[in-house]
């Protein structure tokens, strides 16, 4: 994955370097400006085993601040904001790896720096017996339980 | 033999003679006896699906894990830029102006739909709103549900979009959308049973002409469906897994 852009970035931003689980490392810019959840939406995609994003809808493209061309074919951790510790992660795939499902609070990045909150489950895509993938399923997430991540998460580094 | 085709209970009095309409045209179209039969709730129709009795079903979207991985039914079409949308609303006269104002102990209307009940329950999460903290009145048709909203016995109330446009005026003005879905991915679905399953292709070429064919167009859209697209069994699968990913 690419590092974040300036010139994609709306506002004063901070810069933070990600590492991910498979050792790359990207440089993302982040903003204080929250986007609220879209009310009654769903935000829908759907990755390979690897999780490189296979499907996208039009809620998760408007979100994202992406282009749907630009978010097809990227791993999905390209929406992985600093703020999230690792360790929601590594639970996450291994629940999912396992077969079952996973349900958390994630806060989101954007393109522009941007940042939202998700409530998100996450499930094994199963054909014939076989993992084929994974979709991930976001809805808007309470205020109160976005408050307790705010608290809980710095303390998960 | 006399096969057995249905349709998801959620469909009101108005649109039955238009599947009785469909069903007549189906057994034209494959020289077979079809049987339509109407369950008056979920809870029927579920246990004639448990019981096998069911080999073309229009279904809502609640039911198809099971039809299809349970029971091996298969995927034929659904209508085009048709989804399954809810509104909650409430009292126009009420305090409530958005979701956040409603809080635990609210007494909620809705009714058996499962699909409309379950994206209800999501869309009150943000209050943090769930089963356990309110207080549910099961009713047996929307105009009964808004009933509840008029008459201040229920203080919100789950509709299926379609069917609180469909209220009267005059009731629905009593009213006040607090926020409808934009899933856009839910829809119901025509499922082939295996007892029916060597007919498929023949079933898929029937639908296929309902787009072309003005008399069959006609059936569609006494249905309120515009056309049909055939699913591929992976468009089904996806929508199962939605569904799952939505289901606590």
């Amino acid at each position: 994955m690419e590092d974040m852009k300036y010139e994609d970035v709306n506002g004063d931003s901070k810069e933070s370097r990600l590492k991910y689980h498979d050792g790359s490392e990207r440089t993302v810019l982040v903003t204080d400006i929250e986007i609220p959840y879209p009310e009654g939406r769903l935000i829908v995609s759907s990755t390979d085993q690897n999780g490189v994003m296979t499907h996208v809808n039009k809620s998760f493209v408007e979100m994202s601040g992406f282009t749907k061309e630009e978010l097809i074919g990227q791993p999905h951790c390209i929406l992985r904001h600093p703020d999230m510790p690792p360790a929601a992660f590594k639970d996450l795939w291994d629940k999912v790896q396992a077969g079952e499902r996973w349900q958390g609070y994630v806060k989101n990045l954007r393109k522009d720096g941007a940042y939202y909150w998700v409530y998100a489950t996450v499930i094994a895509n199963i054909r014939d017996g076989k993992v084929k993938g994974y979709t991930s399923v976001r809805r808007k997430p309470s205020r109160k339980k976005i408050q307790e991540c705010i608290e809980l998460y710095p303390t998960l580094f | 033999m006399t096969y057995q085709f249905t349709v998801s209970p959620d469909f009101g009095p108005s649109h039955i003679a238009g599947w009785q309409i469909f069903n007549t045209w189906m057994q034209q179209q494959l020289s077979e006896s079809i049987h339509f039969e109407i369950y008056n709730s979920f809870e029927e129709q579920r246990q004639a699906i448990l019981d096998d009795s069911i080999d073309l079903i229009y279904a809502n979207p609640y039911d198809a894990a099971t039809l299809v991985r349970d029971k091996g039914f298969t995927a034929i079409a659904r209508p085009s830029n048709k989804s399954v949308e809810a509104i909650i609303a409430v009292n126009s006269e009420s305090d409530f102006k958005s979701v956040e104002d409603l809080k635990p102990g609210i007494k909620l209307a809705s009714t058996d739909s499962p699909d409309v009940h379950m994206m209800g329950m999501i869309m009150l999460e943000p209050a943090n709103l769930k089963a356990e903290n309110v207080e549910l009145t099961k009713c047996g048709s929307y105009v009964l549900v808004a009933k509840q909203l008029l008459r201040g016995t229920c203080d919100a109330g789950f509709f299926l979009e379609e069917a609180y446009h469909d209220l009267s005026p005059m009731v629905r003005n009593q009213m006040h959308t607090l926020v409808s879905s934009e899933i856009q991915i839910i829809q119901h679905v025509l499922l082939v049973g295996p007892a029916l399953a060597n007919r498929k292709d023949d079933i898929i070429k029937a639908i296929v002409s309902m787009n072309d064919d003005p008399k069959a167009r006609g059936v569609l859209e006494s249905l309120g469906i515009a056309s049909t697209e055939i699913m591929e069994q992976e468009d089904i699968e996806f929508m199962i897994d939605l569904m799952d990913a939505l289901v606590d």
